[in-house]
């Protein structure tokens, strides 16, 4: 307990964090285990932790570096991609873990390298014109995905942009990225265990470069450049390096999804706009900045449309109503103003200093 | 030949993502903020265009149809005018002082909420929209050259907004107010101008205009789902940004110049690649020019 006490306050932070999760998971396991989990709920596992990397990714490019991305979906897009790509190509050859360990780090590390070389350009824009840029970064990625064609066969491998047809395979050759159907027959890797254990690796990472000597130069670069510029901070350096780390968490949660998935294609709905702003509303509401908050969101907002599919029809136009109704909930000066006067926090206080008087 | 035909074309798709642009682009200027559902305003105007059209008397013919077309448009735009001020009053006005993300995700969540209840009183199969437009346009050179009925109404009518919306914005006082607003907000009020008004009227014009856009986008491309209005939206607001986000000359620039440019990547490079293709062109131009062709340059104060 003194131990604990010792750390500072964010690490403490951390800490329980990590414990919640892991309590989580052991909840699940254990609920998974004595037939507890609808079919439904188990298939939504990793997706969540997936949606919750790509969540922690984004929030350290939204709440550190302050720049608002919409292209999230397309780091994650490469992660899967790629990580997709080499698991089919080598399943005959390399043996099941190592492979998927090469997967992930391909898969990272492509996602990190895109994230880096689009960051380049996109950081010298400023707020909406930066948004909207890397928001047609993650479309073109999208696109070109689902015109590209690869297939292996006897002489190695063979690519085009046109059809299948024109990649001249021999009879052996098999596809391995087809077009617009993408990826099918991904081993299927992705495990609940795997899943809890990268998102919490993830949460260390963010949590260890946000108080690291670069995380704060971040933040004094996100409060006010001009003066980080003027104490001679190599303002490019460090945006890049946190862009580049949260494209590559993102695309942690593109391998994770990847390998959970018998076909995976680059529609609009699962790595288009829609899906970075999906991720972006998991961090918005989960609170900007705060990586347990994204988590915590994203579970939320993942399992309540599930929730409500006893409602079929009506169910994405609650969850609609819901997203409007915390927003105005949580932001709207005139309600928080409210909520001061009459919410919990304030009934509390209330009743704490009724108790003080006598 | 065939690339003037391309090029009429893609005026006529330019003209449609330069009027939804301008909402887009007005509302930036005056409020701040990018209604992200302003591309479901359009999906609502075109079923309500849909359904005027199929249940409002028989086939017309001639001056019958025009007046038709006319009254079905104009209930339209009035109920997409009145939409677009709700949406304002009930979702984005209690945010007004709240940051600019908070704002975005309502704006995330009206486009869902709109989405979604016109899956459910229209259901997801797409209906075809029949043109509002019946004239079959004309064609020169022989024959080689035809250019439909639906592109110079489109072309014509997009530059009846753009005059009317710069005379407005110029020459009246509401306009001024607009103009005012967006200049600088806190001044407006000290000089009596009502803003809430000011941007009440915006979204009335703006989504006005968007059930004119969806109503000739849909005679173009008349597969018309819930869903429709998404992309035309993201691509409208990409024209906007094009342009210079907040400047209405910069809208139809932005919005003649994607279009042709979605049309003749489909013709001549590839027509999946298109969209990467028109995407790929607005980095290019934002990193030349990074607040958009006729952005104003905003400097930094210390």
């Amino acid at each position: 307990m003194n131990a604990y006490k010792k750390l500072n306050k964010s690490t403490q932070k951390l800490l329980i964090n990590i414990v919640v999760i892991f309590a989580v998971y052991i909840v699940v396991t254990i609920m998974d285990a004595s037939g507890n989990l609808s079919s439904l709920m188990r298939g939504l596992l990793v997706p969540v932790c997936a949606y919750s990397l790509v969540a922690v990714g984004l929030n350290l490019c939204v709440g550190y570096l302050g720049e608002l991305s919409l292209g999230h979906a397309g780091f994650m897009c490469i992660g899967a991609f790629t990580s997709a790509f080499f698991s089919k190509a080598f399943q005959d050859t390399i043996p099941d873990v190592p492979r998927f360990i090469l997967a992930l780090i391909i898969g990272t590390a492509m996602a990190a390298i895109f994230g880096f070389l689009i960051a380049i350009p996109v950081l010298r824009l400023k707020g909406d014109y930066l948004a909207i840029v890397t928001l047609a970064f993650g479309e073109i990625i999208k696109n070109v995905i689902t015109v590209m064609y690869v297939g292996k066969d006897s002489n190695g491998f063979h690519f085009s942009l046109k059809d299948q047809m024109s990649l001249g395979m021999e009879l052996d050759g098999k596809m391995i990225i087809n077009g617009a159907q993408g990826i099918s027959g991904t081993p299927r890797q992705s495990t609940f265990g795997l899943a809890v254990l990268l998102l919490i690796v993830a949460l260390i990472i963010t949590h260890n470069f946000v108080n690291s000597r670069t995380g704060r130069a971040v933040k004094a670069i996100r409060d006010n450049q001009i003066a980080a510029e003027t104490v001679g901070l190599p303002i490019t350096k460090y945006k890049l390096t946190a862009f580049t780390l949260s494209a590559a968490i993102a695309g942690v949660g593109g391998v994770l999804y990847a390998h959970n998935i018998n076909s995976l294609t680059a529609t609009t709905n699962n790595f288009g706009y829609n899906m970075s702003i999906m991720i972006l509303v998991y961090v918005v509401l989960g609170g900007i900045g705060s990586f347990s908050g994204s988590i915590i969101a994203a579970v939320v907002l993942t399992l309540l449309p599930e929730m409500l599919r006893g409602l079929s029809n009506y169910r994405m136009l609650i969850y609609s109503i819901v997203l409007i109704g915390l927003m105005l909930f949580n932001w709207a000066p005139s309600i928080l103003k409210w909520r001061q006067q009459h919410g919990l926090k304030a009934i509390l206080s209330k009743f704490n200093k009724n108790k003080e008087v006598q | 030949m065939g690339f003037l035909t391309y090029l009429i074309n893609g005026l006529s798709l330019g003209s449609v993502y330069a009027i939804i642009a301008l909402g887009y682009t007005m509302v930036y200027g005056i409020a701040k903020m990018l209604n992200f559902a302003h591309g479901d305003v359009i999906m609502i105007g075109s079923y309500l265009v849909f359904i005027g059209m199929s249940n409002i008397g028989g086939e017309q013919t001639g001056v019958m149809q025009v007046v038709k077309v006319v009254v079905c448009l104009a209930v339209s735009m009035i109920i997409c005018a009145i939409l677009g001020m709700v949406i304002e009053k009930v979702a984005y006005k209690p945010l007004r002082k709240a940051t600019n993300l908070a704002v975005l995700i309502t704006a995330i969540g009206v486009s869902y909420f709109l989405q979604n209840i016109a899956l459910l009183i229209f259901g997801s199969n797409a209906v075809s929209f029949t043109s509002i437009i019946s004239w079959q346009g004309i064609s020169l050179a022989g024959g080689a050259l035809k250019i439909t009925g639906n592109a110079i109404v489109t072309i014509i009518v997009c530059i009846i907004i753009m005059v009317a919306l710069m005379l407005f914005v110029q020459h009246t006082k509401p306009g001024q107010a607009m103009r005012a607003v967006s200049e600088d907000r806190d001044a407006a009020v000290l000089m009596g101008i009502n803003v809430n008004a000011t941007i009440s009227l915006t979204f009335i014009i703006g989504s006005g205009l968007a059930a004119i856009a969806g109503a000739l986008l849909c005679s173009s491309y008349p597969a018309l789902t819930p869903y429709t209005g998404s992309m035309p939206g993201i691509k409208a607001f990409t024209a906007a940004v094009f342009g210079g986000i907040g400047s209405i000359p910069g809208a139809l620039i932005g919005g003649l110049l994607l279009g042709i440019i979605e049309i003749l990547a489909k013709a001549y490079i590839s027509s999946q690649l298109a969209d990467a293709i028109v995407f790929a062109v607005l980095i290019i131009v934002l990193l030349v020019k990074p607040t958009g062709i006729l952005g104003k340059q905003i400097k930094e104060k210390v």
